[in-house]
C-alpha cells in the first residue's frame, strides 16, 4: 500500500521541482505549478442558449481567483459546472493535472471541492459544532463525539483567528451574517477542501462583516486553500483576489492577475469584452 | 462605450452593492440585535460559573423569549392548584396515580409526534396505528391462538413500524404531504383494524379482551415498595453518574461545563422528584380493608423509553440529521444525508411508538375495542408535543417536550371528567388549552429573530 502513496509524493515532489518560479513548463500558467483546477475549450448550452462558450481557465493553487462578469454573463453555470450540478457539453476539466468528469456533487466534494452558495446552507436550529461537522460526525461506539467534534472545530476557528463568538455551542440562527459566513468557510476547512468556491461571499453583509470575511478569504488561502470567488462587488474583488477571470456572454474575456486591471478597466471589460485603453497589456484579449 | 447609456455599471455602482437599503437594512437588523441575541442563544450552564450566574442567564434567555419548558411547568402547577381548589380529590395519591397512568398513552403518542414534528411533518394516523397494534396484540394473545405474550408484543410492535415505513416511503418517494398520507391513514388503519376484528371474532361485539396477566400488569399491576425503592435509588445513581461523568470528560478536555453546584441541585431535584413521586404511589389509594399501594411499572417504563428516544435523538447520526433536515432540508441535502432514509425512519419510529401507546392504552383497559377513538387519541398526541414545546414548523422538539405535555393533558381531563364535566365541554376547553399553549410560545417568541420561524 506504501509504494504507489511514496511515488505519487514523488512526483508530487517533481512538480513542484519542475514548477519552481521562474521555471514555468509551456503549459503552465504563471506561478508554476500544476493548477489544481484546469477548463480546457468548456461549453455548456440550454438548449440554443449558448452560456458558457470555448472557457480556458486556469486556477492556481493557493490562490483566490476572482470570477466576475456582469448579471447573465455565466458565472452562476461556470461554478455549478465545475461543482458537478451539471455536465459541460464540451471540453475538459482538469483536476490537479488529470481529467476528470465531475458528476454530482458529491463527487467534486470526493475531489476536495467545496462550494458556498449564497443562502450558506446552514441549518438554523443546530449549533455551530453540530453544522460544521454535518455530514461526517465523528462516532464512538455508535454515538456521536461530541468532545472530539468541539475540539477540532474550535481548533478550526482559532485557526481562522475567530474571535467574535462567545460559545460554539450557540445555534446559527442567533448568529450575524458575518458570523454565518465564517462558519460555512470554517466548514470548508474542516472538510480539509482544496477547492473553495464562494457565490457572493459578502453579498447581504454590513461593512464590518464583509471585511471580517474577506480576511477570512485571505486567512484560507494562505493556509494553501485556492478560493474562486464569484462577486459583482469590484471593490471585495481587488480587496482580496490574486487573479481575475472576467466573463461576459458566456465568453471568458480577460484573465489575469489582479494587479493587471483597475476597477474602470475591470468594468470595461464586463460590459464591453474588451480593454478600455489602446495598449493595455492585462489580458490574454478576447477567445 | 456605445453602450453606456443602458445599465452598465460603473466601478462605483457595483462597488456600492451592499449599500444597497433593502441588503442593508436586514444586515444592520441581523447585527443590531445580535448582541443581544448571541447571549440569548447561549445555553445558560455553558458560561456561567457558579449557580447564581446561571440563574441570572437563564432569567435573561426567558426574558429573551427562550422560555424552555418554563412555562409548561408553570402551567401544570396552575392547572393543578385550579383544579385542586375546585375538587379536593384532585390531588389525592390514588388520582395522582390515575392521572400518570392516563397521562401514559397521551406522553407515548406525543413522543412518536416529536419524531415527525421535528422534520415539519405531521403523522394524523397514529391513534388508529396504536388500535391496529393494540388489536394484533390482543388477537395473537387471545385463547383462539395462544402465543406466548412476548411475541404478541413483538408483533404488534411490528405491524406498527411497518406502517410508520409504507407512510414513510409514500411521503418521502412520492412527494406526497404527510397530513395527507396520514389522514388516508386514519380512515384506513381503522378499517383495517375493524375487518380483522370482524373476521377473527366475528362474535366478539368488537372488543377483544387482554387475557395475559404480563400485558394486564404493566397498567394495571404494582410494585412492592422495595422494588419502587429500589427502582429510585437506580435512577438517581445513573442520573448523577451520567452527569458527573460528562462533566468530567469536557473538563478532561478544556471545554466548558455547567457548574458543579448546578450539577448537585439538578441532581438533587430529580431524586426529590422520584421520592415524591415514590411516596405519592406508595401511599394507600384503596380503602382500609383492601389496600391498594405500589407503582404501575408503566410509570417508570413510559420514561425509560423517554431516555431511550432522547439519546437516539440527540447523541446519535440519525438524530442529528433528523434535526438537520427540520431546520434547513437543502442543507442536509448538500451535506450528504440520505434525506430519503432518515425522513422513513422518523416515520418509523413514530409508528412503532404509536404502537407503545396502543399496548399502553388496552392495557390500561384491559381490553382493545373497535370503537377507539383514535382520532381524538392522535390530537391529544400532537397537542402533548406541541404543549410541551415542539415546533409544528419543524427543527424544534425533544421527547421529555411529550412527557411534560402529555401530563398536562392527563391532568385536565382527569380534572374535568372529575368535576363531571361533559365531554362536550371537555373537548371544548381541551381545545382552548391548545391555543392558549400555542399563543404563549408564539408572543413569547416573537422578539427573536429566529429565522426559521419567521420564514414560515
Amino acid at each position: 500500500m506504501t509504494e504507489p502513496a511514496q511515488g505519487e509524493a514523488r512526483s508530487a515532489a517533481a512538480d513542484r521541482a519542475l514548477g519552481a518560479p521562474g521555471e514555468d513548463r509551456p503549459e503552465d500558467p504563471p506561478g508554476g505549478q500544476t493548477p489544481i483546477l484546469e477548463l480546457r475549450q468548456l461549453d455548456k448550452n440550454f438548449g440554443p442558449v449558448q452560456a458558457l462558450v470555448g472557457i480556458n481557465l486556469s486556477l492556481p493553487r493557493g490562490k483566490v481567483t476572482a470570477l466576475v462578469g456582469d448579471n447573465g454573463a455565466g458565472k452562476s453555470v461556470m461554478i455549478k459546472t465545475i461543482s458537478g450540478v451539471w455536465a459541460p457539453d464540451g471540453g475538459e476539466i482538469l483536476w490537479e493535472g488529470r481529467q476528470v468528469h465531475i458528476r454530482s456533487p458529491k463527487e467534486a466534494a470526493a475531489l476536495g471541492i467545496t462550494t458556498m452558495y449564497q443562502d450558506l446552507a446552514l441549518c438554523d436550529n443546530l449549533d455551530i459544532v453540530q453544522n460544521m461537522f454535518l455530514g461526517h460526525e465523528e462516532l464512538q461506539l455508535g454515538s456521536l463525539n461530541e468532545i472530539k467534534m468541539e475540539l477540532a472545530a474550535r481548533r478550526v476557528l482559532d485557526s481562522l483567528s475567530v474571535t467574535s463568538l462567545r460559545t460554539i455551542r450557540q445555534p446559527v440562527a442567533s448568529l450575524s451574517g458575518g458570523q454565518r459566513q465564517t462558519v460555512a468557510v470554517a466548514r470548508a476547512v474542516m472538510a480539509q477542501s482544496a477547492l473553495v468556491i464562494m457565490d457572493e461571499p459578502t453579498a447581504a453583509l454590513g461593512v464590518a462583516a464583509t471585511a471580517m470575511v474577506l480576511s477570512l478569504i485571505k486567512r484560507l488561502s494562505s493556509q494553501g486553500v485556492t478560493v474562486l470567488m464569484v462577486s459583482h462587488n469590484l471593490n471585495d474583488v481587488f480587496a482580496v483576489a490574486d487573479h481575475m477571470a472576467i466573463l461576459r456572454l458566456g465568453h471568458l474575456v480577460a484573465t489575469g492577475p489582479a494587479s493587471n486591471f483597475d476597477a474602470q478597466s475591470a468594468v470595461h471589460f464586463m460590459t464591453t469584452g474588451r480593454s478600455g485603453r489602446a495598449g493595455d497589456g492585462a489580458t490574454a484579449g478576447l477567445s | 462605450m456605445a453602450r453606456t447609456g443602458e445599465s452598465v455599471p460603473t466601478a462605483d455602482q457595483v462597488g456600492d452593492d451592499r449599500e444597497l437599503p433593502e441588503v442593508d437594512l436586514d444586515a444592520e437588523a441581523v447585527t443590531a440585535a445580535s448582541a443581544a441575541e448571541a447571549a440569548l442563544a447561549v445555553a445558560p450552564e455553558l458560561v456561567a460559573n457558579s449557580v447564581a450566574e446561571y440563574v441570572r442567564a437563564w432569567w435573561q434567555r426567558v426574558r429573551g423569549g427562550d422560555t424552555g419548558v418554563l412555562p409548561i411547568v408553570v402551567g401544570l402547577i396552575v392547572i393543578m392548584a385550579l383544579f385542586q381548589a375546585l375538587n379536593h380529590s384532585f390531588l389525592t395519591a390514588g388520582n395522582i396515580t390515575n392521572l400518570l397512568v392516563q397521562g401514559g398513552v397521551f406522553v407515548l403518542l406525543g413522543m412518536a409526534e416529536i419524531f415527525v414534528l421535528i422534520l415539519g411533518e405531521i403523522d394524523l394516523s397514529l391513534g388508529y396505528v396504536a388500535g391496529l397494534s393494540a388489536v394484533i396484540v390482543a388477537l395473537l394473545m387471545s385463547p383462539s391462538v395462544n402465543l406466548p405474550w412476548i411475541v404478541a408484543v413483538v408483533a404488534g410492535l411490528a405491524t406498527g413500524t411497518a406502517i410508520g415505513v409504507l407512510q414513510g416511503t409514500l411521503v418521502t418517494r412520492l412527494h406526497l404531504p404527510s397530513f395527507v398520507v396520514t389522514l388516508a391513514g386514519q380512515l384506513g388503519w381503522w378499517g383495517l383494524m375493524i375487518w380483522v376484528v370482524d373476521t377473527t371474532n366475528p362474535t366478539s361485539g368488537g372488543v377483544i379482551s387482554v387475557t395475559n396477566p404480563v400485558v394486564f400488569n404493566l397498567v394495571n399491576g404494582n410494585m412492592t415498595a422495595l422494588e419502587g425503592w429500589i427502582t429510585v435509588v437506580l435512577a438517581v445513581v445513573a442520573y448523577a453518574a451520567f452527569s458527573l461523568t460528562r462533566d468530567n470528560r469536557r473538563r478532561r478536555n478544556g471545554l466548558a461545563v455547567p457548574p458543579f453546584g448546578l450539577t448537585l441541585l439538578r441532581t438533587g431535584v430529580v431524586a426529590v422528584a422520584a421520592v415524591v413521586l415514590l411516596l405519592i404511589v406508595d401511599a394507600n389509594r384503596g380503602t382500609a380493608t383492601v389496600p391498594l399501594s405500589g407503582m404501575p411499572p408503566v410509570v417508570i417504563v413510559v420514561p425509560v423509553i423517554m431516555i431511550l428516544w432522547t439519546f437516539l435523538l440527540s447523541a446519535t447520526r440519525f438524530g442529528r440529521y433528523v434535526y438537520a433536515i427540520g431546520g434547513n432540508r437543502e442543507a442536509a441535502r448538500r451535506a450528504g444525508v440520505n434525506l430519503t432514509r432518515i425522513r422513513t425512519g422518523a416515520f418509523a419510529l413514530a409508528g412503532l411508538t404509536g404502537a407503545m401507546a396502543g399496548i399502553v392504552y388496552e392495557s390500561r383497559l384491559g381490553s382493545i375495542s373497535i370503537g377507539i377513538d383514535g382520532g381524538t387519541l392522535v390530537l391529544f398526541g400532537v397537542a402533548s408535543a406541541v404543549i410541551g414545546g415542539a415546533s409544528l414548523m419543524g427543527g424544534r422538539g425533544k421527547p421529555i417536550h411529550a412527557l411534560l405535555g402529555g401530563i398536562v393533558i392527563a391532568a385536565i381531563y382527569n380534572g374535568m371528567v372529575l368535576m363531571g364535566l361533559s365531554v362536550a365541554v371537555q373537548y371544548m376547553i381541551t381545545a382552548l388549552v391548545l391555543l392558549a399553549a400555542l399563543t404563549i410560545d408564539r408572543v413569547a417568541r416573537r422578539g427573536r429573530a429566529f429565522r426559521s420561524s419567521a420564514e414560515d
